[in-house]
């Protein structure tokens, strides 16, 4: 729930405030897709760490998990709100602060993996809606979106998965009591 | 490598010292941190609140030019110079403010006639203003050149059209009303409607329309039916593009030319600059309470990490503050060296603290709470510091590394976030050295503190020391209990709540403290509050109205008070009234008191209104007078400056935004209003009067009464404004109560869906916990085991295997057969029943290792073998009842033998000598048992005393009372167990001798089942055989060997023993007693206190064990369950069914089928509600009453081992080792609690409130209805491998635990040591 919800939040942050009344608008089938999305990236997580055999040990508590949601929010928030000199900045600095969250949270390979795939995907679906006309970017420039969405779904990716790591740690721990005490 | 170690050393020594220092001296550390931090952010007072409130600056209006759109050129300029004052603004307000009034005044005038004419005259004024131009030597310069050209209006304010002015100057009058036309005013056949018809219907919060075109508040226009004062005010309002100060001062002065306003003191000398802030959205406010909502979860699931301390709360609190403090200090730092924040900080906020993080805190809590208890707090501080000190830099280093980075990024927004970062990490830093370590070592301390507090009652707690007065224990009767049965009060809720799972925690403190219910009424307090505050005709305006209305109540001697619309000039009025003989006060003399009080501001009024026309004197005071009309004057007051004041402050932002300009960060200019004050005669009211208004309104002053009614009527108007008022008032009123009902409803219901009754519902999986942990509640709270010395009960050699109470004496049984009875409350092993260590000699008499201890305490041991003697004595005389049916003859034998026995003790004197003669009798005794035993090595005692008489004398010989005689003679025989209690030794000892022949055979066999009931033990041995002890004597009191299948459970209640055997068939016993007359009599004696009740069979009654009934086959199976209870009995068999039989006659009323197991546990209580579980893991619940099936719940993955019933819950533990919870009525299941492997029966109810379960080698106490742990008491190191097996409540709220071959005694009251 918390994740869609995020989600939710990220389409609102993530385009520049103009295009908010257009999405409130366009499409109820957003929000649900954009919720099952990030709920499919936070079970693909845990479910890639049991696959390759290595639990993800690092910072393993809700705290660090609701810092790195605010971390997330917080570069929505500044890649919306700052004024950047120029687009190859606003990059730059997104990337950076991306990797810096991946750094910070996550250091799992697999999860940088995992967040680069979602992040090319989910860019992928996004130029796609915008081809289609679903969505129009207030800026047509289709490098400046080309290069900024990545970041945050990468970022996304990373909170997703952080998130879906968290939960499926607890369930992890009832099954391994559960079979403890089998 | 070195160098790190090095650097390591040396700030682990670092840190140790400055733990040490700020463990030392608390008070002056923190003293000196809040100084800091107040230092620190002292800076800050000089930044603007935030808040989206207009600011206002003021230049004056000589000299003035726009300033410069470049900000540095003025810097120079003037200090105080708002850094928003930049550029020329978005417009300059101009208002025409007019005051208008019909003078002189008419009877005979409507009430519209006050303001239908001064309306007129807009138009009229708009004309002039429209067309005024300045004519000079640059040329012509018009209105239209200079105004703010507005465009059109905004789509959705299609309405408005007509009304606002759109593709021209910005000009608004009340003339826009009827589109400037003076026309349609005319045909206007109801002004006010007209006015009042964009009202909204609704309370109203901002500025209206009528508002915007009146320019002042509507409450100041005087366009009402009920203006008393008939002055009439509106403004002109224009939006002016430039300022130009020539064409301004032009239009001023042909305006006060035109229409001159001599008395007016409006002051016009300042320009003021009005910002208006950015306002937020509600898009924008999304993300705010988003990252506010993901803020207060990152502290919550933070602080909630915080454990081990004495204020989890407090330490919480202290870890936000040091954060907080950080921050704030961060910001007075940057503005004390001159950086100004230009970011908005409530939205930087969320994410400044989320970077500074409450992680170091913690880690320093865990730290210091992890250092060994026993150090002084000093050194734990230090030593937690000092551990902790290298990964506490190295994160610092780190995350300054990080910020650096950030700053490099070349963004002026980043940069400065990442400074204020920077500051506030290195402030948190500070802080947490200080403030938080020094609070940390503060509750470090109140902990030691505490717990040196808890020791003492701990120590108190322990069960009472051993000299408890012997001898009244010894004539203990069962059912002499305590007279406070336990004393278990749980916990105020506010200590328990702590330990409650989070969410119920939450929910419970919003109901506790009514938080939802005070919310709501602070909200409608706040917000009754803001619409009176801010709506310009609210009930402020109302409320100072009424009090100057009526403030002259108290009358003539009064000052003056001011009023609205006018202002009396300093002065007393009574001058006036002595100056003026013919003015209305002097008529109102004649009128009631009151009506004069009313009238008197009104009078006084217009004795004002009279002073200044004759000062003026252009119409003169005759003719005011003979006409009977009066004159009005326009004042122009104090409260008329800058009316534009008076407006809502949204009042120009969204006249702007009607044009789509907005205010947001820029500033308009509102220049000095311009005083237009017109007159109009009788004779233009008249003229403008529309046809349809004189049939409508009745004349203003209808009655020619003279100015008394002139007088009256306006209070008649102001009481209907008044009552107008009230509506509203109340309209308010009920508004608020009604939508605050509907919230408390609304909340009602939420609570009612997010804390149903089966909250715990799901909580299997929540309480899992590994082995080896601290037993802890469903939320990983585990409270603070306490270390108690149980009283351990040792004797057995072999495992226990049943246990029985009755609250006072507690009866086990071990593997090998051994009965021990030990008291309950003292823990004392009372007696055992085979004799330990029993060995039989070669001469056939028995020899105890165990040495007698006969101090002979005379007169105990001789009163009680006195009166047993003399019991037996008396037994004789009544002529005995049958004992039993078949064999009537051979009892009467036995009481003969019996009574010569007796007659040779009670001939001798029973003084002192009664010992030696005890002996020597004693002595015949024991050859007579010794020969007797080679007899009947086998006979139970029933036989044996119904078919061999010499036996049977022998028996009841040793009875009598020679119990030493038994050592043969010597002292040393008996048992160490009994050593204190002489009484006992003196009754217990022979009855070993009695009783040799039937344990001589049962050695072998094992009990089965025990159950106690007063003083008499029944127990149920393998090999069939049921026997009746005395627990205090340990004499057979009774046996019957007539089943031969092993006794799997025993029911012993009032006089009945129901025996289940193992091939499924029930026997029913009866004990009859055959007692004396005068035994009642004789016991209540005067020494001895208390008189037994009904169950106590005393030492000296025969009792008989008689089977009654035999139900064969009740059961195809062995039968495993047997309960009792409410004059039922219950059977549950391993051939899945369950049997209801009635005790009274032993019939078999149902047999209740249902489940799919073998019957493993069964409670029935006096409810006659019926509890069963199998091995199926399933749980029926049944009416005993019908035999019908009420509920069936699945209950555990496997057997059900145990299960208990309090007044609202049903209590299952199964081989799965988890105790459930459910709800008794529904079924549903509460919660529950995993046991430890092997502890899984252990499980006790002590009120209906407290739960025992057992671990390894300790027990829990849980609060049932809430399912929180309150403690675990450790039994001691010894026992931790053993898991507590069994665990029996008894009434005087002790437990037994079984572990293994001891007992443990625990005492509940313990519980409450966690009050303190």
């Amino acid at each position: 729930m918390a994740e869609a919800e995020i989600w939710i939040q990220r389409n609102v942050t993530l385009f520049p405030p103009d295009v908010i009344t257009s999405i409130f608008s366009s499409a109820w089938w957003v929000p649900p897709c954009c919720g099952t999305a990030s709920a499919v990236i936070g079970l693909l997580y845990p479910c890639m760490d049991r696959h390759l055999g290595e639990p993800h040990k690092f910072k393993r508590e809700w705290s660090s998990v609701m810092r790195c949601v605010a971390v997330f929010v917080g570069i929505n928030h500044a890649s919306a709100k700052v004024d950047f000199a120029n687009n190859i900045q606003l990059s730059l600095t997104l990337a950076a602060l991306s990797i810096g969250l991946w750094w910070t949270f996550d250091r799992s390979r697999s999860g940088f993996g995992l967040g680069v795939g979602i992040a090319f995907l989910a860019t992928l679906v996004s130029q796609l809606l915008v081809y289609n006309g679903v969505y129009q970017y207030t800026s047509p420039d289709f490098l400046y979106v080309r290069s900024w969405l990545p970041c945050i779904f990468f970022a996304g990716g990373i909170t997703m998965g952080n998130i879906g790591r968290q939960l499926a740690m607890y369930e992890c721990k009832v099954i391994a009591e559960k079979s403890h005490e089998d | 490598m070195t160098l790190t170690e090095k650097l390591r050393e040396r700030i682990s020594r670092a840190f140790y010292n400055h733990g040490l220092l700020c463990a030392s001296y608390p008070i002056p550390i923190i003293l000196f941190t809040g100084l800091c931090i107040l230092a620190c952010c002292y800076p800050l007072l000089k930044l603007p609140l935030p808040g989206t409130g207009p600011v206002e600056y003021s230049t004056p209006v000589k000299d003035y030019s726009p300033p410069s759109p470049d900000a540095g050129l003025q810097q120079g300029d003037l200090g105080e110079r708002p850094d928003w004052y930049v550029g020329a603004p978005v417009a300059y307000i101009q208002q025409i403010f007019v005051k208008a009034t019909v003078s002189p005044w008419q009877k005979n005038f409507l009430a519209v006639d006050v303001f239908r004419s001064p309306l007129s005259r807009v138009f009229q004024l708009v004309e002039e203003i429209r067309n005024h131009a300045l004519r000079d030597s640059s040329g012509v310069k018009s209105l239209e050149e200079v105004c703010l050209q507005v465009t059109d209006l905004l789509p959705g304010l299609k309405k408005l059209r007509n009304l606002l002015p759109e593709h021209g100057c910005l000009l608004l009058s009340p003339g826009n009303f009827w589109q400037n036309d003076r026309e349609r005013f005319n045909a206007d056949p109801d002004i006010i409607k007209t006015i009042h018809q964009h009202e909204p219907k609704t309370l109203q919060t901002s500025a209206t329309l009528k508002d915007l075109l009146f320019g002042l508040p509507g409450k100041y226009s005087g366009v009402n039916l009920y203006n008393r004062k008939r002055v009439v005010s509106y403004t002109v309002t224009l939006g002016l593009q430039r300022y130009d100060s020539r064409f301004l001062s032009s239009l001023r002065s042909r305006l006060k030319l035109l229409h001159p306003s001599p008395n007016c003191t409006l002051r016009e000398e300042n320009i003021v600059h009005v910002h208006f802030k950015e306002e937020i959205g509600i898009a924008e406010l999304i993300p705010l309470v988003t990252t506010y909502i993901i803020l207060f979860a990152y502290i919550y699931f933070s602080t909630r990490k915080i454990d081990m301390v004495k204020s989890k709360w407090g330490l919480a609190l202290a870890a936000v503050v040091t954060v907080l403090s950080s921050l704030l200090m961060s910001v007075g730092l940057c503005t004390l060296f001159g950086l100004t924040p230009t970011l908005n900080g409530g939205e930087i906020f969320p994410y400044l603290v989320v970077v500074i993080g409450l992680e170091n805190v913690l880690v320093l809590t865990k730290s210091v709470v992890s250092t060994p208890v026993d150090l002084e707090v000093k050194l734990r501080i230090a030593q937690g510091l000092s551990n902790e000190s290298w990964s506490i830099m190295k994160n610092m280093a780190t995350e300054l590394g990080i910020i650096l980075i950030g700053y490099f990024t070349l963004v002026p927004a980043i940069q400065e976030f990442c400074l204020f970062a920077v500051v506030g990490l290195v402030s948190d830093f500070f802080l947490q050295m200080f403030f938080f370590t020094t609070v940390l070592s503060i509750d470090i301390r109140r902990m030691e503190l505490a717990d040196l507090n808890k020791r003492l009652p701990a120590e108190a707690c322990m069960p009472p020391a051993k000299p408890v007065s012997r001898s009244q224990r010894y004539e203990r009767q069962p059912a002499m209990r305590p007279a406070t049965p336990h004393t278990i009060t749980l916990q105020p809720s506010s200590f328990r709540n702590l330990r409650l799972p989070k969410r119920l925690r939450v929910i419970y403190f919003f109901a506790r403290t009514r938080l939802a219910q005070r919310l709501i009424m602070a909200g409608t307090v706040i917000w009754i509050g803001i619409l009176v505050y801010t709506d310009p005709a609210g009930l402020r305006t109302y409320l100072t109205s009424q009090v100057t209305e009526q403030s002259p109540l108290g009358e003539a001697g009064l000052p003056p008070m001011p009023v609205p619309g006018g202002v009396l000039p300093a002065g007393d009025p009574k001058i006036d009234l002595s100056v003026f003989p013919s003015d209305p006060i002097h008529l109102s003399e004649n009128q009631t008191q009151q009506r004069e009080q009313k009238s008197g501001l009104e009078s006084l009024n217009r004795l004002e209104t009279n002073r200044h026309t004759w000062a003026q004197g252009p119409e003169g005071k005759g003719n005011g007078q003979t006409e009977l009309g009066t004159e009005a004057e326009v004042t122009w007051g104090a409260e008329d400056e800058e009316i534009w004041r008076k407006l809502s402050f949204r009042h120009w932002p969204s006249l702007f935004s009607y044009y789509n300009i907005t205010l947001a960060k820029r500033y308009i200019s509102i220049l000095p209003a311009i005083p237009v004050t017109l007159y109009l005669n009788p004779q233009e009211a008249l003229e403008v009067r529309h046809p349809q208004e004189a049939n409508r309104y009745h004349p203003f002053l209808s009655s020619s009464g003279g100015k008394l009614d002139a007088e009256a009527r306006p209070d008649q108007a102001s009481s209907k404004l008044q009552g107008h008022q009230d509506v509203t008032l109340y309209k308010v009123a009920a508004l608020g109560l009604a939508s605050g009902i509907i919230l408390v409803l609304l909340l009602f219901c939420l609570y009612r869906v997010f804390c149903p009754k089966n909250y715990g519902q799901n909580g299997l999986s929540h309480s899992r916990r590994k082995r080896g942990d601290l037993p802890c509640d469903d939320y990983g709270y585990s409270p603070p085991e306490t270390e108690i010395v149980p009283l351990v009960l040792r004797g057995h050699l072999m495992d226990i295997e049943c246990l029985a109470s009755d609250g006072m004496l507690l009866v086990s049984c071990c593997l090998v057969g051994q009965i021990r009875v030990w008291d309950a409350q003292t823990g004392d092993c009372l007696t055992v029943i085979p004799k330990p260590r029993l060995r039989r000699d070669s001469s056939g008499i028995f020899d105890y290792q165990e040495s007698w201890d006969l101090s002979p305490d005379g007169k105990n041991g001789l009163d009680d073998s006195f009166e047993n003697s003399h019991q037996l004595k008396r037994m004789l005389s009544p002529p005995q009842p049958p004992l039993f049916c078949d064999q009537p003859d051979l009892t009467s034998l036995i009481d003969t033998n019996f009574s010569e026995q007796v007659k040779v003790a009670e001939s001798e004197t029973r003084l002192r000598a009664v010992g030696s003669r005890q002996k020597e009798t004693g002595y015949d005794f024991s050859s007579l048992v010794g020969k007797a035993y080679e007899e009947h090595s086998t006979s139970n005692c029933m036989n044996f005393t119904g078919l061999s008489a010499p036996h049977g004398h022998a028996s009841f010989c040793a009875g009598s009372g020679s119990p030493r005689s038994l050592g043969c003679g010597t002292e040393e025989g008996g048992c160490s167990s009994r050593r204190r209690s002489l009484g006992d030794e003196s009754f217990t000892g022979f009855d070993k001798s009695s009783l040799l022949p039937s344990w001589g055979g049962d050695l072998e066999s094992s009990v089965w089942s025990l159950d106690l009931q007063g003083n008499l033990i029944v127990a149920g041995r393998s090999n069939g055989k049921l026997e009746v002890w005395d627990a205090i004597e340990g004499t057979l009191r009774s046996s019957n060997d007539e089943g031969q299948s092993g006794i799997t459970a025993l029911v012993f209640l009032n006089n009945r023993i129901v025996a289940a055997r193992l091939n499924g068939s029930l026997d029913f016993f009866s004990l009859e007693t055959h007692t004396s007359l005068n035994h009642l009599q004789f016991r209540g004696a005067p020494s001895r206190s208390s008189i037994p009740s009904s169950p106590v069979f005393s030492s000296s009654d025969i009792i008989m064990c008689q089977l009654t009934h035999t139900v064969s086959c009740a059961h195809q199976k062995p039968i495993t369950a047997l309960k009792a209870a409410a004059g039922r009995l219950v059977t549950g068999s391993q051939d899945h069914t369950l049997r209801v039989f009635r005790l009274e006659d032993s019939c078999c009323l149902f047999t209740l089928q249902g489940h799919s197991g073998a019957i493993t546990a069964v409670y029935i209580d006096q409810t006659m509600v019926l509890a069963s579980g199998g091995q199926d893991g399933a749980i029926c619940l049944w009416d005993v009453l019908t035999g019908s099936k009420v509920s069936h719940m699945y209950a555990h993955r496997g057997d059900v081992t145990s299960l208990t019933c309090t007044t609202s819950c049903v209590i299952s533990s199964g081989l799965d080792d988890v105790i459930s919870i459910w709800d008794r009525s529904s079924g549903i299941k509460l919660y529950s609690i995993q046991q430890e492997m092997g502890c899984g029966a252990s499980l006790g109810v002590i009120s209906d409130n407290l739960l025992v379960t057992g671990g390894q080698g300790c027990v829990s106490f849980w609060d049932i209805g809430y399912g929180d742990l309150l403690q675990t008491v450790y039994l001691g190191k010894s026992n931790e491998s053993q898991p507590a097996r069994q665990i029996l409540v008894l009434e005087n709220a002790a437990i037994v635990c079984n572990f293994g071959s001891e007992l443990s005694l625990v005492y509940v009251p313990s519980v409450l040591e966690k009050l303190d």
